[in-house]
């Protein structure tokens, strides 16, 4: 199967490099056959998962000028996402023009970025949205992601998500958060899940696959683990925790969980794998405490956009207001900034 | 300068640095010095040291070295305040302790701020961990003093505590010692370590901010000297110490005899268990937690890492990895995690082990540490057991690896101390885990964590690690002391035993031949003498004139017979039932006995009848007196489960041949202690008669071994014995004293008492007490979720 990753009507090379792939100077993960010796019997116990996720914000802290930085670095991650029913056109192109220019110009001047070119990390819609997106965005180098196989759910026939990846692919994203079937999590039908995942990856082609774990519905930290193992065998760019739908979102926990696995994935295979928490996430402190959990476990580049992104739609007003205080010393009020 | 773009390139954390300004005005004010706190007011500075801050080795500010006078000051002031503050009802002295935890908390930043500057440990640390547990503590006993009445029914304060604590957490330590002492009515005077006096001093402050009456806590800064003044002052009650096992000897030995009851929270060489099943990640973070939280100075630190050799390789790689990410530095900065030594002295002390350690043999790896008093984390490799980095407390950021074979290779190498604080197991088999838990010899096991305090739990070590408990209904039970009765004639020291035949006294009947009784076997004492056992009418047999290779025999035969101590309480319970059916059977021999010694013979029939009784209460409570589960943080069974000491050496009051030693014998072996009873030294045929009841009641071999003989010299050898784990002695003033300074050699349990001083027919006879001084409290923390 091939699939054209561009649309005709978008240009083939960006005037700037997108900032996901092979261009960000890793090698593209490429999968590999089932190994369920990678997570069968991988001990996670969840009262140290969750101490070790209640310490790590405490033992760092950013202060002034680097958390100014901090926040600068987490627009740079973030999915500037809307995934509701009311989507239109319209909407779509706001939240394009507010991932373009994300703080406001005296913002921007005032932390010394004036000549910076800042977007956040990419616009995440779903697929009929694509093309609005695309087009809202042609030429930034802000890549398209776009949801897709039966989203949140997934309870949909294997060929129709298929589909809806070509679907998306051909509208122009770039990116594609694919959901898995948590059925096969809870069955530990594991070669189904690899199977599943493995055909979603090769519907993506040169778009990137972000596989969304729905976290929330997996419960145990074991399952967790066992499922982000699969994904990435299966050729996953980037696991993400959550659709934003499930009952519990991105947690720090579980968060940790994740990344330990794309860890001992790396340390196995020498593929790095991005990671992306998704949903709940509101409040600039927490975009503090992600990229904190990421410097201490995994380091630096783990913070760049390429390998981390934050699934959030009202994060980055509070960043906004965030670091107009940092530059006026005044609190900052929402109603004075462009929202998405 | 630095820009906004600069940072995005490296993402650094940048500085934290906590504001420290309105402790340094604090400071400022008092920079004439310091005094003690005394009779609720700060006395003039006397002869000054200064208290640094290790960080930058800058002086803090200047405290007084305490004196005898002022000693005697504070402990008069101690004294004078206590009967009112005792008379106080609980509710009464429950609104001063609830006040003193909400005062701490409005203080708490002030406080954690001056603990880190004086102390040298990360802010975050007394931010998140020191003030919040002081809290907790102030609040946990504000409720033991208004519950006094209803939960520790007739019982009284022991009147002035002498508290000596240590610089590794000094508000917290100050919390441990002051909350259970004051809700219990007792009053104190408590000497903070001299390298961090400062809280403390603080914390004087917010006793009067509280209104708390004057003299009931005092604070007397100083060095050791002024320690030892006040565990050594003849007014003080009872003696609080927490530091060192070697000043915690001096102390036993200084205390010995004095009447003072005594409690020691010592040193630990803790060991951290990683079974081939656990969650590697968690361990190498609960590595983190043991021996780099409080820069390793931390009592109960997990210091030797005991790693299945499966996993070994993988663990050490994920643990230099973390290690990697330690930042030491500047203790106010909110990113450091490893802070500074406390004192150039610790840092020499730590260096000078490293030193003798590598010399040994062992491999390094280390992160890094500024210039100045700091230490860099440390894992070291190629320990074997008689290293001294094994054996000995660091008391720093060092922590050793062995890899071993199978669980019980584990156990083994984890209780190859002198020590017994704390262990830490790591595993998802919760089989393993439980099992490991129960036979680690520590006081506080963690499974699946590291380093977990409340007040609600107990803690406190075995073995060397000193005796009592802190937290909990366990810790209240060291500042209460039930009702006692002086002695109306104390007991007076018996005549040697006169070990030469003598002309009088023919028995009738065929002669009766007494032994010693070891290992379940009738043995001929070693010495090859018997000495001559007197009635009211001169001689009435002989009995073995046991030696000191009689007792380490018997001790020898105590320790194999562990087995007991994990039989259930029901297979204990029927022993002792039929312990007592086989003495009820042969009730008229034993009150010829007893009357052949003098004993009336209504009192002789009373002691048999009573003896009989008390194998079935102490058989009934076999599987009774049992533990319990505190109450503690959210998602964690802490489970205070009752172990027995081991082997307990008994010397049996002269009065009451049978009773004396059926009441002292049958709760510690009901609890699963074995022992070594001396008997009734001028009466021992009763005891000598006994063992053939013991051999006919199918009690196991070597649970129970009588030595006949003299009882003070035969104690002082249990006494020294460091494979005997407690002592019991009931005798005169002089050997409870040499009870008391022998058992200092491995810090054993004592129990002394004037052998006079109990009414052994009475219920002063048997009860609770006893069973409480034939165990010991091991608080498990077993966190849970999946």
């Amino acid at each position: 199967m091939t699939v054209e990753a561009k649309t005709p009507n978008r240009p083939q090379t960006h005037p700037v490099p997108v900032r996901t792939g092979t261009e960000s100077g890793h090698a593209r993960n490429p999968g590999m056959p089932l190994a369920t010796e990678m997570f069968e019997g991988h001990a996670i116990n969840r009262s140290a998962a969750e101490r070790r996720a209640a310490t790590l914000t405490a033992r760092r802290s950013v202060k002034k000028l680097h958390q100014a930085a901090w926040l600068v670095n987490a627009i740079r991650c973030i999915d500037l996402t809307t995934l509701a029913g009311d989507d239109t056109a319209a909407r779509v192109r706001r939240l394009c023009a507010k991932a373009l220019n994300p703080l406001a110009p005296h913002i921007k001047e005032g932390l010394g970025l004036g000549d910076m070119r800042l977007t956040t990390g990419a616009v995440c819609v779903y697929p009929t949205m694509v093309r609005h997106a695309a087009e809202a965005l042609e030429g930034s180098g802000v890549p398209v992601a776009s949801v897709a196989t039966g989203f949140p759910a997934g309870l949909m026939p294997l060929d129709l998500r298929l589909a809806e990846i070509r679907y998306a692919v051909t509208e122009g994203a770039d990116e594609i958060d694919i959901v898995i079937t948590r059925e096969h999590v809870l069955t530990g039908n594991w070669q189904a899940l690899h199977d599943e995942i493995s055909a979603m990856r090769e519907a993506c082609g040169k778009a990137h696959m972000k596989a969304i774990l729905a976290t929330g519905d997996l419960q145990t930290l074991r399952n967790v683990y066992a499922a982000s193992m699969v994904a990435m065998q299966a050729g996953a760019d980037f696991i993400k925790t959550s659709t934003g739908k499930e009952g519990v979102n991105a947690t720090l926990p579980v968060s940790l969980v994740m990344i330990r696995a794309l860890r001992d994935y790396g340390a196995a295979t020498g593929y790095r794998i991005g990671f992306k928490p998704a949903g709940g996430m509101k409040a600039a402190k927490e975009a503090l405490a992600w990229q904190i959990l990421m410097k201490e476990e995994l380091g630096r580049e783990w913070l760049n956009p390429d390998l981390f992104r934050f699934g959030a739609s009202s994060m980055l007003g509070d960043i906004e207001r965030q670091l107009e205080h940092h530059v006026t010393g005044r609190y900052a009020a929402s109603s004075r900034h462009a929202i998405a | 300068m630095t820009t906004i773009t600069d940072i995005l390139a490296t993402m650094d954390y940048g500085p934290a640095p906590e504001d420290t300004g309105i402790v340094t005005d604090w400071l400022e004010r008092h920079s004439g010095g310091f005094g003690h706190y005394i009779g609720g007011a700060f006395t003039k500075p006397g002869k000054t040291f200064d208290t640094i801050n290790p960080a930058t080795g800058g002086t803090l500010a200047k405290v007084t070295q305490g004196t005898q006078s002022d000693v005697d000051a504070a402990v008069r002031a101690a004294r004078a305040a206590q009967p009112k503050w005792a008379a106080l009802s609980g509710h009464e002295r429950a609104k001063y302790l609830y006040a003193l935890a909400r005062h701490v908390q409005q203080h708490a930043r002030f406080l954690a701020v001056l603990e880190s500057l004086d102390n040298g440990k990360p802010i975050r640390e007394s931010r998140d961990i020191d003030v919040p547990l002081v809290v907790r503590h102030l609040y946990h006993h504000a409720g033991w003093a208004e519950l006094m009445e209803d939960e520790f029914p007739g019982t009284a304060p022991v009147g002035v505590c002498g508290q000596v604590i240590p610089w590794n957490f000094p508000l917290l330590m100050l919390a441990w010692k002051i909350a259970p002492a004051l809700a219990a009515g007792n009053t104190v005077v408590l000497k903070p370590a001299e390298y961090t006096p400062l809280t403390a001093l603080a914390f004087a402050g917010i006793a009067s901010e509280c209104g708390l009456p004057k003299g009931v806590l005092n604070i007397v800064t100083g060095d050791g000297e002024t320690g030892a003044i006040i565990t050594g002052h003849k007014d003080i009650d009872k003696v609080a110490f927490t530091g060192s096992t070697e000043v915690g000897r001096l102390i036993r030995r200084q205390t010995a005899g004095s009447g003072k009851s005594l409690t020691l929270e010592l040193g630990g060489k803790s060991p951290f268990v990683v079974f081939a099943d656990a969650d590697l990640d968690a361990a190498v973070e609960g590595v983190v937690d043991a021996i780099w939280f409080n820069q390793g100075q931390v009592c109960c630190a997990g210091a030797r890492i005991l790693v299945a050799e499966a996993v070994a390789e993988r663990f050490e790689t994920l643990l230099k990895a973390r290690m990697a990410q330690l930042r030491v530095g500047d203790p106010l900065d909110k990113s450091t995690d490893i802070g500074a030594i406390v004192h150039p002295v610790q840092l020499d002390r730590i260096r000078e082990l490293m030193d003798q350690g590598v010399a040994e043999g062992a491999k390094l790896f280390q992160g890094t540490a500024p210039e100045g008093c700091f230490y860099p984390p440390t894992l070291a490799t190629g320990v074997e057991p008689a290293s001294v980095l094994a054996t000995e407390e660091i008391f720093g950021p060092v922590v050793t690896l062995t890899p071993f074979r199978t669980p019980a290779d584990a156990l083994a190498l984890a209780n190859n101390t002198r020590y017994g604080l704390a262990a830490s197991i790591w595993s998802e088999n919760v089989n393993l885990c439980l099992d490991i838990a129960a036979r680690i010899k520590a006081g506080v096991i963690w499974v699946n964590c590291t380093n977990v305090f409340d007040a609600g739990a107990g803690f406190g070590g075995y073995r060397e690690s000193g005796f009592g408990r802190e937290g909990g209904r366990e810790g209240m039970a060291a500042y209460i002391t039930p009702p006692r009765q002086k002695a109306k004639k104390p007991e007076t020291a018996p005549a040697a035993p006169e070990a030469a035949p003598r002309t009088d006294g023919a028995a009738e009947g065929i002669d009766r031949t007494a032994k010693l009784y070891i290992g379940g076997m009738q043995a001929r004492p070693d010495s090859g003498y018997s000495y001559s056992v007197n009635g009211p009418k001169g001689g009435i047999g002989l009995a073995g004139l046991g030696n000191r290779k009689d007792i380490r025999n018997a001790v020898e035969a105590a320790n194999k017979a562990g087995a007991w101590g994990k039989a259930t309480g029901h297979n204990r319970a029927q022993v002792l039932y039929y312990l007592g059916e086989n003495l009820s059977a042969r009730a008229a021999e034993f009150e010829e006995r007893l009357r052949s010694f003098g004993t009336g013979k209504g009192k002789a029939a009373e002691e048999v009848e009573t003896a009989i009784r008390r194998c079935f209460w102490y058989a009934a409570q076999a599987d009774k007196f049992d533990g319990a589960v505190h109450q503690t943080k959210s998602a964690h069974v802490t489970l205070a489960m009752h172990e027995p000491l081991g082997v307990i050496g008994i010397a049996c009051p002269l009065a009451h041949p049978l009773l004396g030693l059926v009441s002292t014998v049958l709760p510690a072996i009901a609890m699963g202690n074995s022992v070594v009873a001396i008997p009734s030294q001028i009466h021992p045929l009763a005891a000598t008669d006994f063992y053939q009841v013991l051999e006919t009641s199918d009690i196991p071999d070597g649970v129970i071994n009588i030595v006949t003989g003299p009882r003070d010299d035969l104690a002082r050898t249990l006494a020294q014995h460091d494979d005997v784990q407690g002592m019991w002695y009931f005798g005169t003033a002089e050997g409870c004293r040499m009870v008391e300074t022998e058992s200092a050699g491995n810090l054993k349990q004592t129990w002394i008492e004037d052998g006079a001083e109990r009414d052994w027919i009475g219920t002063g006879g048997q009860g609770r007490i006893f069973l409480q001084r034939a165990t010991q409290v091991k608080n498990i923390w077993v966190p849970y979720g999946e």
